[in-house]
Formats: C-alpha cells, structure tokens, sequence
C-alpha cells in the first residue's frame, strides 16, 4: 500500500459503509472500506461478484448515499452528482430512442448548456465515431456503443472518471482494442479514472494500482502496485512480472474464498 | 475502428431485438408488415375471390336482398348514398375525437402523476381495472336520461371508455424504471421534471401509443353503441335506422365505412410508432 501521503488525493473513501434494506433484511454491501485514488492515477477496483464493487463506485459518484463514512473529492466531501465526474455505466447505458448524436448532446441538455462542439468533434475522432452522429444506438456494435458512452462520459471535462465494468459485456477482442483506447484517452488527457472489472488483465493493462475488495461485506483486501511503463506493450503484458502479478491478485481473490494457492497455477502462461 | 467486428455485433443485436420485441409495437406493426408487391398482388386476389364468390353464389341461390345483399348492391349503396351517409361519419368523428381527446388528455395525466406514487396507484389499482373492464356503453341509458339525446352522454361515453385504457397502459410505460438510465441523468443533475420527460416519458411513448391505439378503438365502439341506443343521428343510429327500414346494402355500407375507421386508426398510430418509437420494435 504505497499511497504517497505527501500529495492530496483526488477522491478518498473514507470508512464507507453501506447497508441496502431490502425485503429479506439488511444486506451490509460495504464495511468500513477505505482507499484513496491520487490525481491522474489509474485505479482498478476487483473482486469477487457481489463485492460491492459497484455500490462503492456509485457511492464516489454521488449517486447512492452512504450509510456510515465519506468520500472526499479534491478533500471536499461528495453529497450528490458532482459535475467534475464522470461515469461510463455497465453495457454503455445509451439511451435508445436518441441517435449518437443527440446522446452525446444529453449531458448539455441536462445543464441547459451550448455543446461544445469542438472537444466532443475531437473526443468522437478520437474513439473512431465521426460520421456516425445519425446512427441509433441499436445500429451500432456493442464496442462502438461503449466508445460513444466514453465520449459522452468525458464530454463536460470531468477530472475524475469512473467506469463500472465497462467492457463487462463485449467479447474479448473488442475489449482488448477499447481497453487500449482507455489506455490512449489517459495519456491524451491524464484524467483520473477509477476502473470497475472482473478481469484481472484488464486491470493490470490499465491500472496504476489494483485494489483488491473481499467477499461481502466489500472491504479493501489488498492493494497491488503495477509498476509498468505505459503504453504497455503485448510483451510487457507477457512477460513473467505481470504473470506473477496476475496470480498473486487471483490468489488474493479466489484464494480468499476457496483456499485454493497459487501453486495451482490455473491460468496459462501467455506464448511470447 | 473496426468495420469488420462492428457488422456481425450489429447483426446479431438486431436479431435478437427481432425475437424479444414481441411486447408492445411490434405486436401490431407485424399486421401490415407488408413488402414485396407480390403479397399486395395475392391480397387483392383474394379480396376479388372472395367479393366476386359471395356475388355469385348470393345470385346463383338467389338469396333475398334482406338476408344478405350482393357487394355490387352494397357498393352501389355507398357510392349512391354516400351524401346521405357523410353528415352522420361527420357526427360520430366529432363524438368520437373529442370524446377521445378529453379521454386520453386525463387519462396520460393520471397515469404520469399516479405512478410518481406507488402507494397511491396501488389503492388505486382496482378502481382502473373496474373502469377497464366494465362496458361503458353499459351506463350510456343512464347518461341520456341525464343529459338528453344530444352529444354529451355520447361524447362522455367515448371518454370514459378511452381514458381508462390509455391511462392502463401509459401507467405501464411509466412504470417501465431503468435505474441506470435515471442514474444517468441524475449524475448529470437533472432535476425531477427533466428526469420526466427526457427520460421516463420517452422510455413510456410506445406503451402510451399502443394504450392511445386501443383507447381510440374502444372509442370508435362505444361512439357507434352510445348512438345505438338513442339520438337521431351518427352512424350507429343509421344502423338501427337502416336495419328497421331493411335498407341493407346501405347498412353493409356503414359497416364498411366503420371498418375502414377502424383500420384509419390503426394505419394512423402504426404510422406515428414508427416514427417515434421504432427504437423499440
């Protein structure tokens, strides 16, 4: 856990706890979970389903409440949506009845705002969408409906961006190629971005740290640095470093669970 | 960017919408899905076959007039009469329209507030359904002898049976919460009123056509029965005034024009489904 306490965190959580009630009782999603993402990092956040992955990453937002405990943006405390956050939501979460376009028009709508049209004409260049402003999201390809949600996502400039397992629901070569434009969007615009998967490659690609939730109640488990230069190329993704990287996170997940030890080794080693 | 894996994702998404969508528009745009000229062509084959049949076999067994007249006689009947005919298609658009618009007008508002507060629609619940299921033309004697022979126990008649059906399946459509999606404009902070109609009312616009489609049919019913049981005009009084006066082809002739209403209505929400609500079916 190498948080470097000298430079103030761009997003803490703070002992956050939640407890849903629901119709069976209280369900305790989150305990007394506490991480700190610093400015222009990258912070993936695994662990097993029903972690409270995605509670924790709503609570950042703003969107759910906590139950007990804080998040602290740029040290000021989030109560609600706040406008410098961004979020890309699980299956891109476009809205059907608006083409690209006017998709991406939906967060000036909202904020009764003019669009600006040259950060959303560069944004959609970026992600490969230009010329596509008519189509309707059913016409599009699940990868393109994501990378129209990402434009939509960075449209207002948000500092921090927060992506609940993005990719969850593409298959793996449109998530290796969108995991490489996160990884391009990051080096054009530093922005910070907390990171929601189920693949540990995905988070080791991208991330600057890997947090580690336990089972529920999600609590932080451990916390993995990924030291890596960036662009990280297929070889350095190959290589032994990341391999014993992936296995010690795996253990830290799956071991935690099961007790099964790394000794057993499922996951192949990638042919260099 | 890649074409390549952009196409089959593409195609098996619109597959897939294909075999869900059997809710709502797609329900009833399937009726006249109709597309190559060869299925026009063997539609009419079969309306000249089974027009031209009945014209025959009604002159080969020389079935009395009374009984069944022939198509000739009835077309004949609604070219002939049709300056007869039109004041009272006149009469029961203006009942039925305006019955339909007050109808549908309470109807969409109830439904909009009343699933804003689930308490409320839950006691509420079984008084709708009362209003869905009970035949409104029921109350229409009652109505005349409150109101007299004119166009308000008819015009009331029509809203009360179509507002309880737009109001059933417009509640449907706003009912209809996609968390995410109200996540979505909540993370932008959108207020309650923007987070009605960017999101909830156009996430209900197929469910409300399809309640509004059914409200003016319902409608259309309940205009034509209304008229049945009293008043000296509209098309449901030249039925009854047409069958007592055994004038029948020009009885089938007002059937044929409420036929055609009917389909009117239907071609008439089919078509605006298709344009704001397509996204669905």
């Amino acid at each position: 856990m190498n948080a470097p306490g000298a430079v103030t965190p761009k997003l803490r959580v703070d002992g956050a706890t939640k407890v849903y009630q629901t119709v069976s009782g209280d369900l305790l999603a989150l305990e007394d979970c506490t991480m700190a993402v610093q400015p222009n990092e990258i912070v993936s956040i695994v662990g097993p389903s029903g972690c409270g992955k995605t509670t924790l990453l709503w609570s950042m937002s703003g969107l759910h409440g906590l139950t007990a405990g804080q998040v602290l943006l740029d040290n000021r405390p989030i109560t609600g949506p706040h406008p410098d956050i961004g979020i890309v939501f699980q299956e891109a979460n476009l809205l059907p009845w608006r083409n690209l376009e006017a998709n991406i028009r939906f967060p000036f709508e909202i904020k009764h705002q003019q669009i600006d049209r040259v950060w959303v004409d560069h944004l959609l260049n970026r992600v490969g969408l230009e010329g596509f402003g008519k189509k309707f999201p059913r016409e599009l390809s699940g990868g393109m409906q994501q990378r129209a949600a990402i434009v939509r996502a960075l449209s207002l400039k948000p500092s921090v961006l927060l992506m609940d397992e993005p990719f969850g629901a593409l298959d793996s070569f449109t998530r290796e190629e969108m995991n490489r434009l996160v990884e391009e969007i990051w080096m054009d615009t530093h922005t910070t971005i907390v990171f929601i998967t189920h693949s540990i490659e995905e988070a080791i690609l991208l991330s600057d740290r890997v947090v580690v939730l336990s089972p529920r109640p999600g609590r932080v488990a451990r916390v993995f640095d990924v030291p890596f230069e960036r662009p990280r190329s297929l070889e350095v993704m190959a290589s032994k470093e990341v391999f014993d990287l992936t296995n010690a996170i795996k253990e830290e997940i799956v071991g935690r669970r099961t007790g099964i030890t790394s000794a057993e080794k499922r996951e192949p080693a990638v042919a260099s | 960017m890649s074409e390549t894996d952009a196409i089959p994702e593409f195609r098996k998404q619109s597959k897939e919408g294909g075999e869900v969508s059997l809710t709502n528009l797609s329900g009833f745009s399937s009726g006249i899905g109709i597309k190559s000229t060869r299925e026009v062509l063997a539609i009419i084959a079969v309306a000249v076959i089974v027009i031209g049949g009945t014209e025959l076999a009604l002159r080969v067994f020389e079935v009395p007039p009374y009984i069944m007249p022939t198509p000739s006689s009835i077309f004949a009947a609604l070219i002939g009469d049709f300056g007869l005919i039109l004041p009272h298609l006149g009469y029961t658009l203006v009942e039925l329209l305006s019955g339909f618009a007050i109808g549908a007008t309470i109807g969409l508002i109830l439904a909009a507030v009343i699933t804003q507060f689930p308490f409320a629609e839950k006691i509420i619940a079984p008084y709708i359904l009362l209003l869905v299921t009970t035949p409104m033309l029921a109350l229409v004697p009652l109505l005349i002898l409150r109101f007299g022979f004119g166009y308000t126990p008819r015009i009331i008649a029509v809203a009360l049976a179509a507002g309880p059906m737009v109001m059933i399946n417009a509640a449907t459509g706003f009912r209809r919460v996609d968390s995410a999606k109200i996540a979505l404009a909540r993370s932008y902070g959108a207020s309650t009123l923007q987070i009605f109609w960017k999101i909830r009312a156009p996430m209900a616009l197929p469910m409300i056509l399809v309640g509004l489609m059914i409200g003016a049919i319902f409608g259309l019913l309940t205009a034509v029965g209304a008229e049945m049981v009293g008043g000296g005009f509209g098309l449901g009084n030249r039925l009854t005034t047409y069958s007592s006066m055994i004038q029948m082809p020009q009885f089938f002739a007002v059937v044929l024009i409420l036929s055609f209403l009917g389909i009117l209505i239907y071609v008439i929400f089919f078509l605006i489904g298709k344009k704001w609500a397509s996204w669905e079916a």
